[in-house]
């Protein structure tokens, strides 16, 4: 079962855990009473998902006249968070999907959260076209169906529906790919639950019984999702990045739009996952399997994916002027120095500048400047889609009807409200399942455990004197 | 388990590297174990166990092709036969656009395919109750199971020798 590990590697799961310690550990946030910092989180969680219910119902009984769209600037903050919450639902499947593939082990502490992440997100993204399209009850047009009107069929060279097909695949796919992770782990819980709960987590985790058969198609099946959704992730960000690069906007009218986004998007997605780790493992005790070795090897992915974005914005600007065209120029020149020059500043500033921090080994491993990091690539990462989005059509072809936006209350609350839905369901999670992979962490413990690998290990030499130790522990 | 009630001999073990020599000695033995049942996959079991390769994924190609003729056959046949349009002064069967939308449905009917054959072949199904033989099974203990319906005493005492002398720290019947 062990394979050979490199004695350089640091160990990824710390306190000489035993299976049944792993078990106990990752289900006791689910088994006890909340604390008062889960219960005033999720009543702040809940208002916000209240603020945007309102909002949402405000926005549909008055229509989008509401917000500050005007005929020059017809997206402003809602396809904004759209692209935002889209990109942050990037890194989930990319930890679990890629890292799978790459064989990095270093997975197996954050997948299972950076998941259920990921599918929040993508529910927060869905509710923005959605909303955006005034008459919600007629949403289903999007869909190709049969149809009384001819059947008249939806436009399939049409990016915005090549997205509805892209993030409802995704959306679908992760979660798929999610549940399937946790059927075991809520197993695990079923088996250590009593009564009515544990009449709820034998209806979730569908009979599993950790046969071998079924152990063996559960890893055939996980690999094969991950070999599907690696493509996939970097599809819909590509996807999404046509809505505006298949346009022919100057400003968006450009083939480093895939590349540039999905960089982006992997971005803010570990920005993201970064918050809600600093956090999470700290809440529910799990030190020692998030460890810094995790923070830092997800900080690194934030410096590269970071610097590739501030990259793709100096190429932008260098192409603009390089093509000597002017309309091109001007689009750029503006997206600067424009009137929203203010949110240049803040994308350039905290998705370029700032993650340089993150040369310094000492910074990548302080859960301080983590935490503010992954808020400030947040931020910048906001900014950078509304400076894409706004600067780019308040000055289009005519300068008489150039414009300005500035979001009315309605709009910024259904932004703060899906906040709010994020973080609601995110706590609900937290509470009813295991936040890490429980079978998987134990699969790679005696590879990755402390008391096998690194400066505390008992044995260099290992096998049989492995075994003893592991036994002799268990009867503790 | 519908028409007869499974009589099962099983020990539990410690540590799956316990687990593997106990099964590689069985299959020395020419034991017939019915399952084995661990809290994660255990690597270099299935051909101890004689398991051969899952063919999921041999499902989920044709799944996936499925997926690829549907999305793909579909679009042609509504811009070229149902209702042609021109798009943007391109031809109606304007196949470069048609690869994202026939990318996506590839992976969605592979993906949703190769679920619901998993879960439909193993039994399992939201609210689905699978006998188990422990609880501790997915927590830390490692079992092997012999089926003992209709074994002699002799038969059922030389299993029972074999788990307790191959490392067992427990061995206990049940009958699911």
């Amino acid at each position: 079962m062990s394979a050979p590990v490199s004695p350089i590697r640091e160990p990824l799961i710390e306190g000489g855990k035993t299976y049944h310690q792993i078990t106990e550990d990752i289900c006791a946030p689910t088994e006890r009473v909340p604390s008062m910092a889960w219960i005033i989180a999720f009543m702040v969680a809940v208002a916000g998902l209240t603020l945007y219910v309102f909002c949402v119902t405000w926005t549909i009984w008055v229509g989008i006249g509401s917000w500050d769209l005007n005929r020059t600037i017809g997206w402003g903050w809602d396809i904004t968070n759209f692209v935002w919450w889209v990109g942050i639902g990037h890194a989930g499947t990319l930890i679990s999907a890629i890292l799978l593939l790459f064989r990095q082990r270093w997975r197996t502490g954050v997948n299972r959260a950076a998941e259920a992440m990921t599918i929040f997100a993508v529910i927060c993204a869905g509710q923005f076209p959605l909303i955006h399209m005034g008459r919600l009850w007629l949403g289903f047009f999007i869909f190709p169906y049969p149809n009384t009107r001819g059947p008249l069929w939806v436009n399939f060279n049409s990016p915005l529906l090549w997205d509805v097909f892209a993030i409802s695949t995704y959306f679908t796919v992760s979660l798929l790919f999610w549940y399937t992770g946790l059927v075991p782990d809520l197993a695990t819980v079923r088996d250590r639950a009593s009564g009515l709960r544990r009449k709820l987590y034998n209806y979730f985790s569908f009979g599993w019984t950790g046969s071998a058969k079924h152990w063996q198609r559960w890893e055939s099946l996980s690999l094969v999702l991950a070999g599907l959704s690696t493509p996939l992730v970097l599809s819909v960000h590509t996807i999404v990045s046509f809505d505006f690069a298949t346009s022919v906007i100057p400003g968006w009218h450009t083939t480093i739009f895939p590349p540039y986004f999905v960089a982006g998007a992997i971005f803010s997605g570990f920005a993201m996952v970064q918050t809600l780790m600093v956090i999470t493992r700290k809440v529910h005790g799990l030190q020692e399997y998030v460890t810094l070795q995790h923070i830092e090897s997800m900080n690194k992915v934030i410096l590269l994916t970071g610097t590739i974005v501030g990259v793709a914005y100096l190429t932008e600007l260098f192409i603009a002027w390089y093509s000597g065209y002017v309309y091109e120029q001007f689009a750029f020149a503006n997206r600067v120095l424009g009137p929203y020059w203010w949110s240049y500043v803040g994308m350039m500033s905290c998705n370029v500048l700032s993650p340089q921090l993150f040369w310094f080994k000492k910074m990548r491993r302080s859960l301080f400047w983590t935490f503010v990091m992954s808020i400030f690539v947040n931020i910048g990462m906001w900014f950078e889609r509304f400076v894409i989005i706004a600067t780019t059509l308040a000055r289009d072809y005519l300068p008489s009807s150039w414009s300005y936006y500035t979001p009315t209350w309605v709009e910024i609350g259904l932004f703060v409200g899906t906040l709010g839905l994020f973080f609601t369901l995110f706590l609900i999670f937290a509470r009813v399942a295991p936040v890490v992979a429980i079978a998987e962490v134990k699969s790679i413990l005696k590879v990755a455990g402390d008391q096998y690998i690194g400066p505390n290990a008992k044995h260099h030499h290992h096998h049989d004197h492995e075994t003893t130790t592991k036994s002799t522990d268990t009867h503790h | 388990m519908k028409d007869q009630n499974k009589e099962v001999l099983y020990g539990l073990y410690d540590d799956e590297e316990i687990l593997l020599k106990a099964v590689r000695q069985a299959k020395d033995d020419h034991l017939d174990i019915m399952d084995v049942y661990t809290p994660f996959p255990v690597h270099g079991l299935d051909p101890l166990l004689g398991l051969s390769e899952s063919r999921l994924h041999q499902a989920g190609f044709v799944y996936g092709a499925i997926g690829t003729l549907t999305a793909f056959l579909f679009m042609s046949w509504v811009f070229t036969r149902d209702w042609p349009i021109i798009f943007g002064g391109k031809p109606y069967w304007s196949v470069p656009a048609f690869i994202p939308i026939t990318f996506e449905l590839t992976v969605l009917f592979a993906s949703v395919g190769m679920v619901v054959t998993f879960y439909t072949i193993c039994g399992m199904a939201p609210g689905v109750t699978n006998p188990t033989l422990d609880d501790r099974i997915t927590d830390d203990k490692f079992c092997i199971a012999f089926q003992t319906n209709g074994a002699s005493e002799a038969e059922v005492d030389r299993l029972r020798s074999f788990l307790s002398s191959t490392g067992a720290s427990e061995v206990n019947s049940k009958t699911i």
